[in-house]
């Protein structure tokens, strides 16, 4: 049996679904970052992703904006508590990028301007589950919130998600990304709560 | 180290700190112990058995059972608005934790420390300050703390008394109202008021930004606008519900 907090429970939210335990609801879209926000032109923009063979594929923004680009209408949630329900993105698909290369890798590590990095299994990458969003509710994606580009995986705590994402290494080995080697859990599913080491 | 469990806590004390905040000190048997600049995630339980959890640093650090919280209400809020209002010494909550391994410090570095504080951010940074006042490397840190009036400081006296003789280097930044006498620029903090009260870059401190979204993000461009590494910049923000 839980500890019960005297009195506590007057002013309780209204619980949801699709709020995963431990999560509560905001309207806001809360800021999450180690450091100072990197400022990115387009025109400086690049995504590349770099194989466990060594093969190397890059995009520059506009080449990049040539790519098919996907509606991303998703639920997101911060390792903080935080979920944001109904978020609307455009971005390119995973699988349009790891389409281009050759790899039997199995895990991939998310590079970042400004030097964040995390990691993620490539069956998290792949099967219409992540993209690289460049727009958020029909805007450009603020620096703030990791624009040009991030990596958008929204089914895991959205520290997966990194923001001015620049390129993906493929791996056979899965290694910690930043956060990972900070406290927080190597792979992140929200719906079993995976936060802490 | 792993985080583990849920372990149940008690309130020693429930102290007023400013018109909106409260420092709560809790016993928290087994407690690990932490470093400073860490956090906690709190969870309250109702009657009825519903939960909700929140994430608050800490002020406190170090070993021992007993870890201190200082929380500003939201008054939109769900758990701070209990914290501030209503909980009494005795009532129990369940505390897991620490968290977080990045924005820390611990002693033992070389060269010097700058703390910047907007609001309620001045909880990390204070247990970052008694850290460094007990190692004896208070003279390496810089604390510039901004603030709406000098009512609205956490930790006021206590600033005031490590401040001392050899103490941290302690400056403040109004941004409504200043105290009788006050005769430096009150608003929100610029260039030139950062530039007056933090190490300068060539001197490559580690720098510590902690407070609102807008406020970090603010004093992060202005620090690198100055010349201050970005890598050398840590930072944390809390805004949202």
């Amino acid at each position: 049996m839980a500890v019960v907090s005297r009195g506590f429970g007057a002013r309780r939210r209204e619980s949801d679904p699709r709020l995963p335990p431990g999560q509560y609801l905001t309207e806001d879209f809360p800021v999450l970052s180690a450091g100072p926000t990197p400022r990115i032109e387009q025109d400086d923009w690049r995504f590349g992703i770099r194989t466990e063979g060594g093969d190397a594929v890059s995009w520059t923004w506009d080449e990049f904006m040539a790519l098919p680009i996907e509606d991303v209408d998703t639920d997101i949630h911060c390792v903080t508590r935080w979920s944001k329900l109904g978020t609307s993105w455009r971005g390119v698909s995973l699988d349009t990028l790891l389409d281009t290369v050759e790899t039997d890798a199995e895990f991939a590590m998310a590079h970042s301007y400004g030097g964040y990095t995390t990691n993620v299994p490539m069956e998290d990458l792949l099967g219409g589950k992540a993209w690289v969003a460049f727009e958020f509710e029909g805007e450009p994606l603020d620096p703030e919130h990791g624009g040009p580009a991030r990596l958008l995986v929204p089914h895991l705590y959205f520290w997966k998600s990194a923001k001015w994402v620049r390129g993906l290494t493929l791996m056979q080995d899965d290694e910690p990304g930043f956060w990972e080697q900070n406290g927080y859990n190597m792979h992140g599913d929200p719906w079993t709560e995976e936060r802490y080491w | 180290m792993t985080v583990g469990g849920w372990r149940p806590g008690r309130v020693l004390e429930a102290l007023p700190a400013t018109p909106s905040a409260r420092i709560l000190r809790l016993e928290v048997p087994g407690w690990p112990g932490s470093t400073a600049g860490q956090h906690v995630d709190i969870r309250l339980t109702a009657e009825d058995g519903y939960q909700a959890v929140r994430s608050y640093s800490l002020g406190s650090y170090g070993p021992g059972d007993t870890i201190e919280l200082a929380v500003d209400e939201i008054p939109e809020g769900e758990v701070s608005p209990y914290l501030v209002e209503d909980v009494l010494p005795g009532d129990e909550l369940e505390v897991k934790g620490p968290l977080g391994g990045y924005f820390v410090w611990r002693p033992g570095g070389e060269g010097p420390v700058q703390l910047i504080a907007g609001g309620s951010g001045i909880v990390p940074l204070m247990a970052m300050v008694r850290a460094a006042t007990d190692a004896g490397a208070a003279a390496s840190v810089r604390l510039l703390y901004s603030v709406r009036t000098a009512s609205d400081a956490i930790y006021r006296d206590e600033l005031g008394q490590l401040a001392g003789d050899g103490g941290v280097g302690l400056t403040w930044r109004y941004t409504r109202a200043a105290p009788d006498g006050w005769t430096d620029p009150v608003g929100r903090l610029d260039e030139d008021a950062l530039r007056a009260a933090t190490w300068e870059p060539s001197q490559e401190p580690i720098v510590y930004v902690c407070g609102p979204t807008g406020f970090v993000e603010h004093v992060a461009d202005a620090l690198v606008g100055l010349g201050h590494e970005p890598a050398r910049i840590r930072t944390e923000r809390f805004g949202g519900a």
